[in-house]
């Protein structure tokens, strides 16, 4: 598992393209929500930032993560299949996708800190959230992402099945994010945080669990 | 589940629940007034669906282990039922919300969860009829009913609890636990929501014995030719 782990995190290095295209990606958008808004900053009041920050992060988490199955050719799947246990693989995936979208994580809130602006106040309890949610992603969207490699490898297949999924995630990332933002104290986060590390252990096992079943086919 | 005894007692139950939901006394309460009322078809037409939906998923399961294509075709017929009956709750909710809240739509975490969740069986579908391999198709519909199934779980039972929401029955706001007391509404409320189980069972039940149906007239037809 830890070979797999390697080899992931080696390809990806090699296919630089890849890492640069999801980095023009993040910042082209974000350079979009800078000119469209401007000098105005007194628009961008809390809600409005978390709200465009998440949604941001969103997409570019499906882009991201859809690469893990769909970019893979016929010949890799059956010899991996021959070697390892699905359960590995998965694992294997996920992690490696949590990494991932942690990085676009952070890269996105130092694009928006740089070209929007940093409303953020409570910075220990928001990266919590970023890494919650950025585990959380990667364990429900690389399970979309394997189905949607197996449904004849459709981008659109993977953001319609991927969107209500991960709704539930997003929803509480944005109400935590909205507390760090007023500056209140970590207790009242509390809850939110706590429910997302449970929908992740949820979401983790059961995509743990039945990867196997579509692996097979 | 041939027998009919119980589909004459869901016609029976549902049939008492309109005439009893409409003619029969109710406490008057302030703003809801009339609009009690709903509380007999709305509530029951949502019990009816996570009854549905449980139902899909565990036939989903079933699949998952033991590979019959009946538990494919159970599983998506009950999905079927269930969002049919979760669109009339959305629309009978919308009616009240009208006249109660002011507006059909007025952004509670509770309806907004509710639209998603629908959001996630129409994807169901779409996945569906995205893969024309038989086998394939059931198995990663199956996989990702469950997988929708467990993501839905805190976007209905969790996440509106912890939100401020308008709904009746959280926060403040007049819910079950003060009709609780009215057993009047009870009369009507239980056989109502027995009554919509049945009524949505039944419709799944039908649902797969037309499927069925067709794949023989379709194998024939094979046959045939």
């Amino acid at each position: 598992m830890i070979h797999l782990l390697r080899k992931e995190l080696k390809l990806e290095l090699r296919r630089k393209s890849v890492i640069a295209g999801l980095s023009l990606y993040l910042v082209s958008t974000v350079f979009i929500y800078y000119l469209s808004i401007g000098f105005n900053r007194q628009v961008l009041n809390p809600l409005v930032w978390s709200a465009i920050f998440w949604a941001t992060l969103l997409f570019s988490a499906i882009n991201t993560i859809a690469k893990s199955f769909i970019g893979e050719k016929r010949g890799i799947e059956i010899y991996y299949f021959s070697i390892v246990a699905p359960e590995k693989v998965v694992a294997s995936k996920i992690i490696y996708n949590s990494i991932l979208s942690l990085l676009m994580c952070l890269a996105g809130y130092g694009l928006f800190a740089t070209l929007l602006s940093n409303p953020i106040q409570d910075h220990f309890t928001f990266f919590g959230v970023l890494i919650l949610t950025s585990i959380g992603f990667a364990a429900s969207l690389t399970l979309m992402s394997a189905i949607s490699a197996k449904a004849n490898n459709s981008n659109v297949l993977m953001a319609v099945l991927s969107f209500p999924v991960v709704v539930s995630i997003l929803l509480l990332a944005i109400r935590a994010t909205k507390n760090c933002i007023d500056g209140l104290d970590p207790s009242v986060s509390y809850d939110e945080l706590v429910t997302l590390f449970a929908i992740n252990c949820l979401v983790g096992a059961v995509s743990y669990l039945l990867f196997p079943y579509i692996w097979r086919s | 589940m041939r027998s009919y005894w119980w589909k004459i007692l869901a016609v029976l139950l549902v049939t008492y629940s309109f005439v009893g939901g409409l003619l029969f006394e109710v406490p008057r309460l302030f703003i809801l007034n009339e609009t009690i009322r709903a509380l007999y078809f709305h509530v029951p037409m949502w019990f009816s669906m996570v009854a549905m939906f449980v139902t899909s998923t565990y036939h989903a399961i079933v699949y998952l282990r033991k590979n019959n294509p009946e538990a494919d075709i159970a599983s998506s017929s009950f999905a079927e039922a269930g969002v049919v009956l979760g669109m009339l709750g959305i629309f009978t909710g919308m009616i009240w919300a009208n006249y109660t809240w002011g507006s059909p739509w007025d952004g509670d975490p509770k309806q907004n969860g509710a639209a998603i969740s629908l959001l996630v069986y129409f994807a169901y579908f779409i996945l569906r009829g995205s893969i024309s391999n038989h086998e394939q198709k059931a198995r990663l519909s199956a996989v990702y009913n469950i997988f929708a199934f467990v993501a839905m779980v805190p976007l209905i039972f969790i996440i509106p609890r912890m939100m401020s929401s308008m709904h009746p029955g959280s926060g403040g706001n007049p819910g079950f636990n003060m009709y609780d007391l009215d057993s009047r509404m009870r009369m009507v409320f239980y056989p109502a929501v027995i009554g919509w189980i049945l009524l949505g069972t039944w419709m799944g039940t039908l649902l797969v014995r037309y499927k069925n149906v067709k794949e023989k007239v379709y194998e024939l037809e094979e046959t045939v030719r």
